[in-house]
């Protein structure tokens, strides 16, 4: 470093410019010209536009749809990284640390190789594709819909619903399909964490007697927890999208009576269904500033929980 | 849009420049890029400059009108053509308008353009008061004519149809075309839109099954109660509609069954978001009458929670009797249709509520749809009217029918041609017997966030009979209100 404190300042400017130069033309203006814009009563299809102050602000607050969208998208916010955590960690853990001997302390379960490829698989699918898939598996049996026609079929018949005629179900739908859609990433994020854990903690666990569960909370839990929280971070700034799967799943009007709305879609039926682009970007302000607020308050807590090793 | 911002605050400095001198040398180099964000700021707001090349009138070069050349277009200027490419396809375009067009003018160049996403295409476009000379604005991408119009980015079309017809200089563009056409297009009494082809509602039925079974085309409701009964008892659906995608389909049949039981007097306070305008007891009447549908269990198991296309196939499929539609629906769904050769689907007007109805069975709604339009800042507008009058030829309007399968607007072209798809010319038939008991409401183009999701949302419960006819207008009622009191939103309105 030494080599560099005469020169220390424009060496760093010059590397520092072009990054933050580019992050600010295409990062922070777009952010500034989006709440100038939700000033404004643009429809989005003129050069010019009326400054309104904050007009589509109050009528934010008393817009029962967008309430319908941001409930959605805190039911989202909640449950699907819970669902995803939960599940990816149980895979990952069976897939790493869940087998027993084999000339090993511990291992995957049998054939752990082909699950972890098969549990990928609906990450190299394209939302859109997935929304598509579902859209016929929640469907109804005379359309082809996969889950009536299986209840059906183990004589379940009576548990058949219209899953998307019925506006209680739709955001529920929609968790199940985010969960299935993430699951594979985590379960691979997890497992590559998992993996770097030294196999003699392990070892030493076992010859203390711990069983599969103390080893999990115990050992494994603690140990990928770092990687644990980012995807936790990550998965809630995933879930307070949700725009393609809604869009296509359930329309864009956010299915029947608009029950599965989220804020995305919301933007985007303003911007482009009603040509009120001001609109659209207060959403997309409102859409910011949770997004940072749970960013936030995530690095708080978990921050608290961090387990320091050795 | 906000993930990089979440990574950037998420990455721990760490080693040599703390954080402090970090936070220091990202202002220092805010600051150094200052003017070219500001700069680059301006693309999409803050540009009002181009505003003094709005004014619509005469955009682009004139030539000296002519009894050749009715409307003065240049033969030195280009024009510039959007095509949707949906579900007419640009073939109409190039093979049968563009040669009737350059035939009179070979030395108008032509650029063609088709999209499948208009507004994605052109939006910007618009927006930088460059747009093209001609833009067919339709599709899921299309944009938002009301608020084209509104925000004065269209051009008026008035020059048109008081121009001389492509065929018979006698006659005016304005008298080839069907009545109610102009007004279909027009705003604050400004024809902005020429809506070209000519769409008519009704019920399509499944004219196969009809026959085999000796069913009759019931002409009253009750008819249609008894012939629902018949159907079911034999273990076929009587009625789909289009399910969870777009239950206001069945807005068509209720409207216009209760406008024959009670005149098209009563479609005026609903276009003219009249207070208690769809409490009238005519539409009451008719609500209830397909609310009973469900009641009776008339509709396709499961129909309330299915995509449209599924709807539809499985009524082209034999599954049911009934559909509402637009004569569009033989070629959206002309898969369907080709798989059973002796399948043939056919058009009936909406059966009559009650014996002393005001209308006769006979009216049919019937509108032009398809918009074509001129923007405002197009460079070469009069070469672009030139066109639609091209198109609005005989020959022309023919040629769109062969090539799509769709009426159009022009009067003298839908006349004494056979068609071989058996629903349009069913539907040409109805068109012919209604005569001049046509009828239309303008309500769902004028707010189209009123008939969608507005109505639409109302009528899908009313059809899962989760709600009463009560409960129904009560929706409608408040979807109304809510369009009224937006003053964002310009309203229009009409007489009669």
């Amino acid at each position: 470093m030494t080599a560099l404190r005469h020169g220390k300042y424009p060496f760093i400017l010059a590397f520092l410019l072009p990054p933050v130069g580019i992050y600010v033309l295409y990062m922070l203006s777009p952010y500034v010209q989006a709440i100038y814009i939700s000033l404004t009563d643009w429809s989005g299809l003129t050069a010019s536009q009326t400054f309104i102050g904050f007009d589509n602000y109050v009528e934010m607050w008393n817009d029962d749809q967008l309430r319908t969208a941001l409930r959605n998208n805190l039911i989202l916010l909640v449950v699907v990284p819970v669902l995803t955590v939960m599940l990816a960690l149980f895979f990952a853990s069976m897939l790493n640390v869940g087998g027993r001997g084999r000339g090993q302390a511990i291992t995957g379960v049998r054939g752990s190789s082909i699950y972890k490829v098969v549990y990928f698989f609906p990450q190299v699918l394209p939302h859109a594709i997935v929304a598509i898939v579902f859209a016929y598996v929640f469907a109804p049996e005379n359309a082809g819909g996969i889950l009536n026609n299986i209840l059906e079929a183990i004589g379940l018949g009576n548990l058949t619903q219209l899953w998307l005629g019925e506006p209680k179900y739709l955001i529920w739908i929609v968790v199940l399909v985010m969960t299935w859609a993430f699951v594979g990433f985590y379960v691979v994020l997890f497992s590559a964490a998992m993996q770097s854990i030294p196999k003699d903690i392990y070892e030493a666990a076992l010859l203390d007697g711990a069983n599969r569960m103390t080893t999990f909370r115990k050992v494994t839990l603690p140990l990928v927890w770092d990687t644990v929280q980012v995807g936790w971070v990550y998965m809630a700034i995933q879930a307070m999208d949700g725009f393609a799967i809604v869009h296509i799943m359930l329309g864009v009007n956010g299915g029947v009576q608009g029950a599965g709305d989220v804020l995305g879609v919301a933007i985007y039926r303003a911007a482009f269904a009603q040509s009120d682009f001001g609109y659209a970007a207060a959403i997309g302000v409102l859409m910011l500033v949770l997004t940072m607020t749970i960013v936030v308050l995530f690095f708080r807590v978990l921050r608290r929980e961090r387990v320091e090793l050795a | 849009m906000v993930r990089s911002t979440v990574k950037n605050s998420a990455r721990k400095t760490s080693a040599s420049p703390t954080r402090r001198t970090f936070l220091q040398q990202v202002a220092a180099g805010g600051l150094a890029v200052g003017p070219g964000a500001a700069l680059l700021a301006s693309c999409a707001t803050g540009g009002d400059d181009d505003d003094d090349e709005t004014d619509s009138g005469d955009g682009g070069s004139q030539a000296d009108v002519t009894e050749d050349n009715p409307l003065g277009i240049a033969e030195d200027q280009p024009v510039e053509i959007y095509i949707f490419d949906g579900g007419f396809g640009d073939e109409y375009a190039t093979q049968v308008h563009q040669p009737i067009f350059s035939e009179k003018w070979p030395d108008v160049e032509i650029n063609h353009n088709a999209a499948v996403d208009i507004g994605s295409e052109l939006q910007a476009r618009f927006v930088a008061g460059d747009p093209p000379d001609f833009v067919n604005n339709s599709g899921d991408g299309s944009m938002d004519t009301a608020q084209l119009a509104s925000d004065g980015q269209l051009y008026d079309l008035t020059e048109l149809f008081d121009a001389p017809s492509w065929d018979d200089p006698a006659v005016t563009v304005r008298d080839t075309l069907i009545p109610g056409t102009i007004e279909s297009g027009t705003r604050d009494g400004v024809p902005y839109v020429l809506n070209y082809a000519f769409t008519v509602f009704g019920l399509w039925y499944n004219k196969t099954l009809m026959d085999e079974n000796g069913w009759p085309v019931p002409t009253t409701w009750q008819e249609m109660m008894d012939v629902c009964a018949d159907i079911k008892a034999s273990g076929i659906a009587p009625w789909v509609y289009q399910g969870v995608t777009a239950p206001r389909y069945m807005n068509w049949p209720l409207l216009t069954m209760a406008t024959k039981l009670a005149g098209p007097e009563i479609l005026v306070p609903l276009d003219n978001l009249e207070e208690g305008a769809w409490g009238h007891e005519a539409i009451r009447e008719s609500a209830a009458a397909l609310r009973s549908l469900k009641e009776n269990d008339y509709f396709l198991p499961g129909v309330e929670g299915m995509e449209f296309r599924d709807a539809q196939g499985l009524w082209a499929r034999g599954d049911a009797v009934f559909c509402p539609s637009g004569s569009w629906i033989e070629n959206e769904e002309a898969d369907a249709i080709a798989e059973d050769p002796t399948f043939e689907l056919a058009m009936m007007p909406e059966p009559l509520l009650s014996e002393d109805a005001v209308m006769p069975l006979e009216t049919i709604r019937a509108t032009a749809g398809e918009p074509y339009l001129i923007p405002a800042d197009a460079a070469n507008p009069r070469a672009a009217m030139e066109y639609m009058r091209a198109m609005l030829s005989v020959e022309g309007a023919r040629g769109f029918t062969e090539t799509v399968t769709s009426l159009t607007s022009v009067a003298a072209a839908n006349e004494g041609v056979e068609f071989e798809a058996p629903g349009l010319s069913s539907a040409q038939q109805a068109l012919t017997a209604a005569g001049d008991n046509v009828i239309n409401w303008l309500y769902p183009s004028w707010y189209p966030t009123l008939e969608n999701p507005g109505i639409d949302q109302a009528t899908g419960a009313l059809l899962r009979a989760d709600i009463t006819v009560d409960e129904w207008v009560e929706q409608c009622e408040a979807a109304t209100a809510e369009i009224r009191n937006d003053d964002s939103i310009s309203k229009q309105t009409r007489e009669a």
